[in-house]
């Protein structure tokens, strides 16, 4: 099953590759990992987008709790969080298409960030899910480039 | 903090952090991005620093003294190739969870990633075998890092910390302020287990019929031999000890059933199969200890102490777990147990039937040299009071099996890395540590010679150790799992004809040396081994080549899948 984990660090050099290299080492599944500073600037958050079975979750959980520079580990899944990802995404331009194109970034939200003659960067943002369906749509017109973000999620206020 | 007022420089900063911390050696070799140190260390006479041959050498010398003693283990190295020579003693030491502190030179700051001479990324190296490791990048946290890397190396589960020092740091000057605590926010290790978890475990004792106690390293680290004796022998409890937790309870005790797993005893592993309650404390379920998992302990309630959570639940998957020094564990139950209990007479019976259907017996009688013979000799002329040291390989399972450990911190051996070459530098290690009781070595002759630069070092320092070279001129552990399972190929495993005659090579270094090739010359080599004690000393045992440890448990077989020396005619060689 997936899993959602947010991991606050300490903010130094090596944090990242720490987490990394912990699950290369020990064969863990690693989907999407992303990290940014948070509202304390000596802490980031990491969030870690992993699959396994309950045992292997667990595990996860406690390795990255073993590690020094860990501060705190919140598996998110089970719990009221709210989940996005920035996708970017240029596409191929083409007179007959146009209008579809322009059509399809309304139905998903979009914004339209750069366009050209023959090229146009539109950003989506949503769950991990709706961007996976906004690729499927949008590959037909031809996708030249891509770069998701990779999720961020955050607990649900009270 | 605690501010003085004085201002030193990063070197000397270095060695008065080491003072706060009451090292009393550092195993050290120096090198170009470490001279400001060894400037400064010139005039140090506090703490005595040990020249070694080769920096794997230093790191399994600070292991050895680190488990002889309980006090973490110091090496200073040089950047680049001193760097990484350390790596295989700092992963050994990570995977036996010993308390290690490791300092490494590295080029100026401002050359870090320039690929500059004698450069490596040691700290991106030794990630993933380190507890924690950390690059100095301002003098002025250079003496806070120190102090770090000492606490976190010996609280919890101990293991290594390395501190990475650029050139220009130790060569800056600022105040000196050593802080009186340390605080790492991402570091807090249960140390008092949870009660409720101890009353159950007590409640689980007090009603099984056929408990035993499965007992690892953790339980020595934790100085927990004490409140394991007690707690065993008050309740009846058998106690079954992993190769390094040997020594927690005594051998010679009716209740000690010696070594589980692939060379563990036929009776203890008969009994892991048997028991219908399993209290694991300070182990870990390795695989040399489980063989196969799905069948591991199979009737038993399964009862898990360990100081590291990621332990538990890792390999075997256990009904209640109890995180926290093992320590505190067993003197934990100990009070909430009545002092009355059953006499378990019929569990015991049974175990006593298994001992003596098949003891740890070898052939003997001819005039051939053994192993086994050779380690229970030195096991009898020492009264089981050495501090006893292995390389790994045959040697090492036998010494399991037939040397009777009395005391913790009696055997010290690379168990969960099982690194050929860490026996005679360890050795060296213990005994800077311990000077009272012997420090034997037993070594392969394989083994010895993946380290023998240092037993310069050992004649240096007048280093009373007893090297006892099990010379079989073969790889023998290898000889054997080819001879069983890979169609008696002996690919590459026999030295016979490339060895060197090890007492001329002993003699060389200014090691007094002997030959034993029978029982009875044997005999006498060990007794004058055990008397010498001006410097060390080396004993060449010549024993039987193709001799095997029995019993075994193949890799990944069950329990019952165990062979037994008697079972097998190739034993009788």
């Amino acid at each position: 099953m997936k899993h959602l984990i947010s991991v606050l660090v300490e903010n130094k050099f090596g944090s990242l590759n720490r987490v990394a290299a912990m699950f290369s080492a020990r064969g863990f599944n690693l989907e999407s990992i992303s990290i940014g500073e948070t509202e304390d600037k000596e802490i980031s958050r990491m969030t870690i987008v992993t699959r396994g079975d309950d045992q292997i979750i667990s595990q996860v959980l406690k390795q990255l709790n073993r590690l020094v520079d860990t501060i705190k580990v919140i598996d998110l899944t089970r719990q009221p969080h709210v989940e996005r990802e920035l996708l970017l995404m240029t596409l191929k331009l083409t007179k007959t298409q146009q209008h579809e194109i322009f059509e399809l970034i309304n139905v998903f939200k979009g914004k339209v960030v750069d366009i050209k003659q023959k090229s146009i960067t539109i950003e989506v943002i949503g769950s991990p899910d709706k961007i996976n369906t906004t690729i499927d749509i949008f590959r037909p017109y031809g996708i030249k480039e891509l770069a998701r973000s990779g999720a961020v999620a955050i607990h649900r206020g009270e | 903090m605690h501010a003085s007022d004085q201002t030193l420089n990063g070197s000397e900063i270095f060695i008065e952090s080491l003072r706060r911390e009451n090292v009393e050696y550092i195993f050290g070799y120096p090198g170009g991005s470490l001279l400001k140190v060894y400037e400064t260390l010139y005039d140090v006479h506090d703490i005595q620093h040990i020249l070694v041959r080769h920096e794997q050498g230093a790191t399994h010398m600070a292991e050895g003294y680190a488990r002889a003693t309980g006090k973490p283990g110091v090496v200073l190295v040089t950047s680049g190739p001193g760097a990484t020579n350390t790596v295989t003693g700092i992963a050994n030491a990570y995977m036996d969870s010993s308390p290690m502190v490791v300092f490494t030179g590295q080029v100026p700051s401002s050359l870090i990633g320039n690929d500059a001479f004698q450069e490596a990324d040691i700290v991106g190296i030794t990630r993933p075998i380190t507890k924690h490791n950390f690059l100095v990048k301002d003098v002025k946290e250079l003496a806070a890092t120190i102090s770090k890397a000492f606490y976190l190396a010996t609280t919890g589960r101990p293991g290594p910390v390395l501190v990475d020092m650029p050139k220009d740091i130790l060569n800056a000057s600022c105040i000196f302020e050593w802080p009186e605590t340390v605080e790492i926010r991402g570091f807090k290790p249960t140390i008092k287990c949870h009660i409720n978890q101890v009353e159950k475990a007590a409640q689980k004792i007090a009603a099984s019929k056929r408990p035993l106690l499965y007992i690892g390293g953790g339980v020595i680290s934790a100085e927990a031999s004490e409140e394991l004796q007690k707690l065993a022998i008050q309740q009846n409890i058998p106690v079954t000890m992993t190769l390094q937790g040997l020594g927690s309870f005594p051998g010679n005790h009716p209740l000690s059933m010696g070594m589980l797993g692939m060379h563990g005893t036929y009776w203890a592993n008969q009994a892991v199969n048997k028991c219908d309650l399993l209290i694991a404390v300070g182990a870990r379920f390795d695989d040399r200890v489980t063989g196969k998992v799905e069948t591991f302990a199979p009737q038993a309630f399964k009862i898990h102490n360990d100081i590291d959570p990621t332990n538990v639940d890792k390999n075997v998957k256990v009904d209640l777990p109890v995180v926290g020094d093992a320590k505190n564990f067993l003197a934990g139950l100990l009070e909430m147990m009545p002092i009355e209990t059953e006499s378990r007479e019929s569990w015991l019976a049974e175990i006593k039937v298994w001992r003596e259907l098949c003891p740890l017996t070898y052939s003997n009688g001819d005039d051939a040299l053994r192993t086994e013979f050779v380690i229970e000799e030195v096991s009898k002329q020492t009264n089981g009071n050495a501090v006893v040291v292995t390389d790994v390989g045959q040697h090492q399972m036998w010494t399991s099996q037939f040397y009777t450990f009395l005391n913790p911190r009696s055997i010290i051996t690379s168990g969960g890395l099982g690194t050929m070459g860490y026996g005679l530098p360890a050795a060296i290690g213990a005994a800077f540590g311990i000077k009272d009781r012997p420090v034997v070595l037993f070594c392969g002759d394989g083994g010895f010679m993946m380290n023998i630069q240092e037993l310069v070092t050992a004649v240096h320092h007048n280093i009373p150790i007893k090297i006892f070279l099990i010379n079989n001129s073969f790889l023998g552990m290898v000889r054997q799992w080819q001879e069983l399972f890979h169609k008696e190929k002996y690919s590459f495993t026999d030295l016979g004809e490339s060895n060197p005659d090890f007492v001329k090579v002993a003699e060389a270094f200014g090691c007094r040396a002997l030959k034993a090739e029978n029982p009875d010359s044997a005999k006498a080599a060990i007794e004058e081994a055990l008397a010498w004690n001006d410097g060390p000393i080396l004993v060449d045992f010549r024993v039987v080549k193709k001799d095997m440890v029995f019993p075994m448990v193949p890799a990944g077989g069950s329990i019952s899948d165990m062979l037994l020396a008697r079972l097998n005619p190739k034993t009788m060689v």
